[in-house]
This record gives C-alpha cells, structure tokens and sequence, in this order.
C-alpha cells in the first residue's frame, strides 16, 4: 500500500516536473516578441553606451568623476568641475578593465566642460553624438558613471530614466557654471557622475551629466538631475581640442519679455556687432541661432550655447521692418576675469562621503537638511578619505603631451594644431622662398583696374578710385585704405607675410578652434593672428583646408575688412587665389578678379 | 530535485516578465505622447515665500472649464496676489476661492475659459505596482510656457500617512499613494500624479520629512479622498463669504477684544490669523483658545487673514455662538465662543 503510494508520489512529482518546464516554454511564448526584442535592444545599449564610459580618478587619488569617449584617438568630455582639481595629468578607467593615462586638453569653465585626451590607443571605443534637440520629454535615457566612485573594479553604474524636460535654463551657480538649454532628467544623477555621459534608448550619447537640484535634500539624487546637452559641446568641442580657456559669449545687449508676450531688446551696447547690424532698444528678437525666441530664458537658452566669438544669425523686428542678419559674439569675462575664475578653487558645499560604507548608510546626523547647501550646486568632485593626496608628476611620456602657459589649459594642444591647419593651407603652397615683391594686377567688379604691390618693406595699391600706400614704421590700424574697405592693404600686407613667414615667426599666433563662416558649409578651423596691433582672423576650408576668409580687425569695436579667397589657381608652382571679395559689414567693397601675379624669390626682392 | 528549482526560477522570472514588461512598451512608444497631453493641464503657482527655505512657488493643475486650479494648502497661498501661469505662458491671477484644511488642499479659480483641465470624476484608482508619471514645477524649473517636470516611477504602496507628532507633520489622515521616485520636491506640491496613460490619480501632496528617520516622503493623495471637498468648495462651502453692499450688518457684534483674543499684529496684506495672546477668564480662554492657535473658519466662513477674521465678527449678533475652527499643530479643532455669560 505504502509502496503503490510512493509510487503514485513518484509518478505525480514526475508529471509536475516535466509539466513545469512544458509551462514556462508556454509562457515564453506568451512574452510578445516586441517585448523581447526591447528587452534585448535595452541590454545592447546599456552594452555598446558602457564601453565608451569612463571613470576618471585625479592624479595621486584626489576624488574623481566620470566622462565619454568621443573619438578613437582618445578624445573625451568630462566636466570643468572634475578636472579642476585634478591638474594637467590623471587616470582613467574603462570597462576593458585597463587604466589609461590621461591628460587635458581644454576647458570651458562657464559651460563647465572639459576635454581629456586619454593616451595609449588609437581605437578607443566611441559614443556617438547625435542631435539633442531630437529628445523629447519622456524618452527613456541612462546614466553611465562613477557615482561615489565605485567604479574603482572599471564597472560603471548604469541608472536609468526618463528626459523630464529639456531647453532647461539654470541660473550660473556663484559666478560660472550656468547650465543653458539643459536637458533634465529623472536617472539618478550623483556625486561621481559628474561628467559622465547621458545617452539615448539607443545608447547614442545626448549629453553630459554635471548638476542637479538639491536645496535641503542634500547632495545625493533627488530625482532632478541635469546633462549639458552635446548639441552645445559640439560647438564648443572645437575651441576645447585647441588648448585654450574657452569662454562663453555675450550678444552686447539683454532682452525682456513685454507685457504682450513679445521679447524686447531691454539695452544694448553701441559697440556691439547686434547694433551695428541695426539692432537697437526696444526692436523685437524674432529668432537667435535658428530659434524662435518667445521668452527671455528661450534667448538665454540660446546665447548659453555658442562659445566666444562664434557669428549666430538674428532675426529681429524694428521699426516695421524685419531684418535677418548674423551677429558676432563677444565674450562673457574679461580675460583676466577667465583666468582668474579657472584658478580659483571652487567653494564646497556639504558632500556624502564615498568610503566603506554604502550611500545609504550615511550617519543620519551628517545628513544634509541641517545645512542648506544653495540651489542647484554642481556635483562636488568627490575627495577620496583619508590622508592628503600627494599628486605625483607624470610619467615622461604623458608629461610631453603638457605644456603649461598662460591662458591655455595645455598650449601643447594649440602648438599641435596650429601645426596642422598650417600643413593643410600651405600644401602646394610654399611661399617661404618668395621674399620679394608680389605685384598683383586684376579688375574690380565695380570696373576699373587694380595693381596692388606687396613687399617686406613696401605695401601700396592702385584702385580706380585712389591710389594708397601703407607706411609700414607707424600703426597700421590708422591706414584703413581704400576708402570703404576697411583697411584691405593692411589686411593683405598681413597675409603676405604671414604666408612667407609661417606663424612661427609672423607674431603671436594661436589656434582658435572651430566657428561657422558665412556661405561656408561645415566648422572652419580658425587661426588668430596678431601683429602691430592688428588682429587677423583666418578662416580655412572645413574640406581642403585652404585658406578662405580672413578677418582683419583694426579695432574691435568696428567692423572688420573681410577678405574671402577663392579660386585658387597655381603660379610658379604654388596654389594662389586669383578672386579677392572684399566687404565691410554690409558694406561690399568689391571683388577683385587677379588676371596676373608676379612673385618674386627672395634674393631678387632683397636686390630691388 | 536541484532541477526543480531551476525550472521554478525560470518559471517565476517569464512570470515577473510576463506581468511587468507588456504594459510598459505600448506606453514606451508614446510616452512623449502622453505627457505633451497632460502639460497643458497643468499650473505654476507663484505666491508668498522666497525667504530661507520657503519657496514661493508651488504646483497645480486645471480642474474645470471655468478656470478652477486644485493644488495643496500653504503659506505660498497668503499672498496678496496669487500668480497662476498657464502652460502657454499666459500668467494670469489667482483667487483661492476655497480651502480644506484637513485635507490640506485649496481650490483657486483664474479668470479663464476652456482650459484643458482633468475631470476629477474620471480619475482613476491605483494599487501598488502601477507605474505613474509625476508633473510638477519642483524647483521652479519651469518658467514661462516652459512645461512642467516629468518624474516616472511606479505605486509602492497604498497605505494611510502614519501622520502624528513627531513623525510626519500634517493635517492629512487618509490614504495616500506611496511612489519610488522622488516626486515630491520642493515646488512639486499641488502637482498632477497620472497613471501611463495620462489619466489623472492623484495630487502630489506638501514635502513631508520623517522627523525620526530623516528621510522624506514621496506620495500623492488619491483623488477620491479630495473629490467631495472640492464639489463642496465649488458649491460655497468651506470658503470665504461673499457679500455684497446690501447685507445688513447686525448692530452689535461680537469685537476679538470682547473675546478675549489678541491676533499676531497685521502688518502683511494678508496676515494668517494667528492668536497672540488670550485674556484670562475670557470667553476665549474658557473655550480653551491657546496662543500660536491659526483661526481657520469663524462659522464655517474661511478667513485667511486677520482682516477677514475681523471682517468677518461684524456679521455676527452679539447674541449668537461664534464657531471658529482653529488649527493647533497638527490638530483641527471646533470650538464655541458665547459673550453671554
């Protein structure tokens, strides 16, 4: 009896066992294979995002924060906030479980971002930047980071989210630091994760993470955080590569909202680009950057995303008449001010300690809520315990990748790239050995012929209108002729020598970075060049890389004399433009089509 | 038997997948969707506060076609004027048209048509595990026509506010919607809590910290427990009198000195009737008045400030009861006031 009920037993245990998994193959069945394939597509991002991730450790364990990949030589972002006290020189982690090298390269102290360039690769794995004016309120995005710098075993922490509200503007916290035209977000953003990126559901990268809304919760995640979006990064990633301190701009005048919901200019500096565009008190801003502005935070939004010096169309509406045009921006700080707000060290506010000890198991009486830290704080880099740091130098082969100078957060970075834009412009076109006088002879577009004689020693020009020279012994920003050009003999003068002199030996020039041109598809690289107390602005084809626009500006508050040079053609074997179009403001002086160029080698101009 | 226990975890994780993921893809897709539904529903309210740790802004959303604004009681609302900006930017002013203090929650109206607004008799009930979105201005955010801040997170308990001294500090005593993310912010309170489909749940209720363990609530006040409180505010209850010029007045009235009470001085537009100081053996005093009382309602009017409160004594006949609801911490109280000896 006890053995046929054992049996049964056997049997029945048999049947349920080999009808359970019979019933979850069911059930799998039952997960809709959208479901499924979510499922995967959620795990593939969360794969691909956390390979570009990574956790940057300052030099000789001096806390940390987090940052992304962008391209395969090495180049990523982080925050301002992270890097700054972590010096030229620091360690970065991946999820390949090495540790890298790295050094910096530039920062933008108001936007907060910073690039590092990390050494040892050239097949770094790369997050991809995609539009961020693409994400919408409620679209699922993760963190990938270093919160309270756990990824010391190179896993990043992923948290994940919803985009709870974009174009955010948050007010500068201190003096630097504003966060425009923001994306916030739900994903649990902490100390740690500063710099770090925030990507898409497709694990494309939208943004950087760096502040968030804490009041009296303390400094840990309460649900607000924010990304800068990389929409704004991928126009200051240019000036970032160059070395410099990049600064953030200002239009040269303010608006308000009126009473009817129009926004007004409320002032404006009549030095400024916008009011010799026309702009004046009172007209209405219609759009800014290819936006529609309807508030004052819409403009703010706007004018927090364009760096220092960047043109940025304007539409606005004055005395019955719409007017589109571009305006140049100008910077926020002084230079002085830039240089002193990077070195200063930034105030901390109350922060949970990373140890032993979990987040959540902070002593309660350390909690935050006692003091109120004020609003909207960046996330504090995060110290690591115990005894003083002691930064170490680098090793030798990362210390030739720093080169200290003032103004620059690593020169060797604008040395690199001067040298690069230079090669590019001056392939095919060598004109070191071309020290003696050039004679250019043409036709203005107006009519009427052109000679225009360029030496070492010797500048002068016939125009139809006039016939000018240049005293080279007195300052050139007084020699504007021709009349109406803004200074094109001085402008050309410039150009010859720069162009066999090289930058080496012209005068202080430096690589700026990356700024849209007029009529030119794409980011050019921008060289600023100085010399008698003219400044020159070159331009170069984002394609071929030769030069197209130069800017020469006699005084910073008028308009420059623009020069774009095309049509280039070879004489005595070197690459040489043979159309000039000459313009001021809005004023076009003319184009000048060359018909014939004498250049003469170095020891027959020296004769002559 | 270790095969057992294989099949039973995998049995259970297709069990927790089936039940979790298919709500969430359908709503994945259109999120976006749901929440640019939702937004212009909702209110930023701009009112008194700005000092050290009292924000003045706070959250609401559009209850009515008329322009009826549901959002939480408190001191944002004892401003002279109340700004209310619309999801389109509009900012227009507010008038609380009324208020329940237990339930901690005001209805104010704006001058306005045909606003998107929630039905609050199609809200919907949640039990713990639904997922939820959370709408609210939390940190002042938003400005302007900018929408408001949307938080996702799910229902992790329903249960009643364990509400007492030395806990959670509020007038509120019924259910309330326990949610894992962090909803409620500074400036969130008043906001929307909506399930994933953007159907209304809920009102995001004031900050509240648990003053024993530090860490603070997050949670809504389902909209069954507040439904009747605002038909009842909307109907001229548990609001401000309105009269107008004819009202005749009685000829003598109860005065708060022949009461025995002493408000805190009004120096403010709208000063919070709040009892400075009580003369013994008067009628004050035997009803028990206690100094720091707030005078809610003097019969059943509500009297949001000292003015009203001495507005309000004048239609009163020196021979009648005088009725005030008084708060006093968190506790509600009626009490009855006679001059008659």
């Amino acid at each position: 009896m006890s053995n046929t009920r054992s049996w049964y037993l056997l049997h029945f245990l048999c049947g349920a066992m080999t009808f359970i998994p019979f019933a979850s193959e069911i059930l799998a069945q039952d997960v809709a294979a959208a479901v499924l394939s979510a499922e995967q597509q959620r795990i593939e991002a969360i794969a691909k995002a956390s390979r570009s991730a990574v956790a940057v450790f300052a030099n000789g364990g001096n806390g940390g924060g987090s940052g992304v990949v962008i391209s395969p030589d090495g180049y990523a972002l982080t925050n301002f906030h992270v890097v700054q006290p972590a010096g030229s020189y620091m360690k970065c982690s991946m999820n390949d479980g090495r540790l890298y090298d790295a050094v910096i390269v530039g920062i933008d102290p108001t936007g907060d971002v910073a690039v590092i360039k990390l050494l040892g690769r050239d097949d770094f794995p790369t997050a991809k930047m995609v539009d961020s004016d693409q994400v919408k309120v409620g679209d699922w995005c993760f963190a990938v980071g270093n919160p309270f710098l756990l990824a010391t075993d190179f896993q990043p922490t992923v948290t994940y989210g919803i985009v709870s509200g974009t174009h955010r503007y948050q007010y500068p916290a201190g003096t630097l630091l504003e966060y425009a035209d923001c994306i916030q977000t739900d994903a649990a953003i902490n100390p740690g994760n500063s710099g770090g990126p925030l990507y898409d559901a497709n694990g494309d990268l939208i943004g950087v993470n760096g502040r968030g809304s804490f009041e009296k919760r303390g400094r840990v995640n309460v649900g607000v955080g924010y990304a800068i979006s990389i929409n704004q990064i991928k126009h200051f990633l240019g000036c970032l590569k160059s070395g410099r301190f990049v600064d953030h701009a200002t239009a040269g005048f303010n608006v308000g909202t009126s009473e009817d919901g129009r926004v007004l200019v409320s002032n404006i500096l009549e030095s400024s680009d916008a009011y010799r565009r026309g702009l004046r008190y009172d007209a209405e801003v219609v759009s800014f950057g290819g936006r529609q502005i309807d508030t004052t935070n819409a403009f703010k939004n706007v004018l927090g995303i364009y760096p220092k010096g960047w043109r940025v169309p304007l539409t606005y509406r004055y005395d019955g008449k719409m007017v589109s045009t571009h305006v140049r921006l100008t910077g926020v700080h002084a230079e002085e001010e830039l240089l002193e707000l990077v070195q200063r060290k930034p105030k901390q506010a109350p922060q949970p300690k990373p140890d032993d000890k979990a987040p959540g198991e902070k002593e309660p009486e350390k909690m935050p809520g006692e003091k109120k830290p004020p609003p909207d704080r960046p996330m504090p880099k995060l110290p690591t315990p115990g005894e003083k740091p002691k930064a170490s130098p680098p090793p030798p082969e990362v210390a030739k990748l720093i080169q200290a100078r003032r103004g620059y957060a690593n020169y060797y970075f604008n040395l690199r790239n001067r040298e690069r834009v230079w090669k590019a412009a001056s392939a095919n076109a060598d004109f070191s050995k071309l020290q003696g006088e050039w004679q250019l002879t043409g036709q203005h577009s107006r009519g009427g012929a052109v000679v225009i004689t360029l030496a070492n020693d010797k500048v002068e020009g016939i125009f139809p209108a006039e016939k000018a020279t240049i005293d080279l012994a007195k300052d050139l920003d007084e020699q504007l002729a021709p009349a109406g050009s803004g200074g094109l003999l001085v402008a050309l003068h410039l150009w010859r020598q720069l162009l066999v002199e090289g930058p080496e030996k012209f005068g202080d020039v430096y690589y700026y970075g990356t700024a849209p041109q007029r009529d030119i598809d794409g980011l050019s690289d921008v060289l600023i060049a100085t010399r008698n107390v003219v400044e020159m602005r070159l331009a170069f084809d984002p394609s071929g890389g030769r030069l197209q626009l130069l800017e020469m500006i006699s005084d910073p508050d008028e308009d420059p004399c623009e020069v774009r040079f095309s049509d280039y053609r070879e004489v005595n074997g070197r690459q040489f433009p043979h159309s000039l179009e000459v313009r001021r403001g809005d004023f076009v002086y003319g184009k000048l089509t060359l018909n014939e160029i004498k250049l003469t080698p170095s020891d027959e101009g020296a004769s002559k | 038997m270790r095969n057992l226990r294989l099949v039973l975890v995998r049995w259970m994780f297709v069990v927790a997948f089936g039940l979790l993921m298919p709500n969430a893809l359908p709503a994945q897709t259109s999120l976006s969707g749901v929440i640019s539904d939702v937004q212009p529903r909702m209110v930023k309210l701009y009112g008194a506060g700005g000092v050290q740790g009292l924000e003045a802004y706070q959250s609401g959303f559009v209850v009515s076609n008329e322009g009826h604004i549901l959002t939480v009681w408190s001191y944002v609302l004892d401003a002279d004027v109340i700004t209310a900006t619309l999801d389109d930017g509009r900012k227009l002013p507010a008038e609380v048209i009324g208020m329940d203090p237990r339930l901690e929650i005001a209805v104010l109206k704006v001058d306005a048509q045909d606003l998107a607004h929630f039905n609050l008799d199609e809200a919907v009930a949640l039990e713990p595990g639904h997922k939820v979105l959370a709408f609210s201005n939390l940190y002042g955010v938003a400005a302007g026509n900018e929408p408001t801040s949307v938080l996702r997170g799910i229902v992790s308990a329903k249960s009643d506010l364990a509400a007492r001294r030395g806990a959670f500090e509020t007038n509120y005593r019924g259910k309330v919607y326990v949610l894992d993310a962090m909803t409620n912010n500074p400036g969130a309170a008043g906001g929307a809590l909506t399930n994933r489909k953007g159907q209304l749940a809920g009102l995001l209720g004031k900050e509240l910290r648990n003053s024993q363990t530090n860490t603070w609530l997050n949670y809504a006040i389902p909209v069954s427990e507040l439904v009747q409180a605002v038909v009842d505010i909307r109907a001229g209850k548990l609001r401000s009198a309105a009269r107008d010029e004819t009202v005749k007045k009685p000829k003598d009235a109860p005065t708060l000195a022949a009461l025995g009470v002493q408000l805190v001085p009004d120096f403010l537009p709208k000063t919070p009737p709040f009892v400075e100081s009580v003369r013994p053996m008067s009628p004050a005093a035997k009803a028990g008045i206690r100094p720091d009382d707030l005078i809610l309602f003097v019969n059943d009017q509500l009297v949001p400030s000292h003015k009203q409160v001495v507005e309000e004594l004048t239609f009163i006949d020196r021979v009648d009861m005088v009725r005030l609801t008084i708060q006093r911490g968190q506790d509600l109280l009626d009490v009855q006031l006679s001059l008659e000896p």
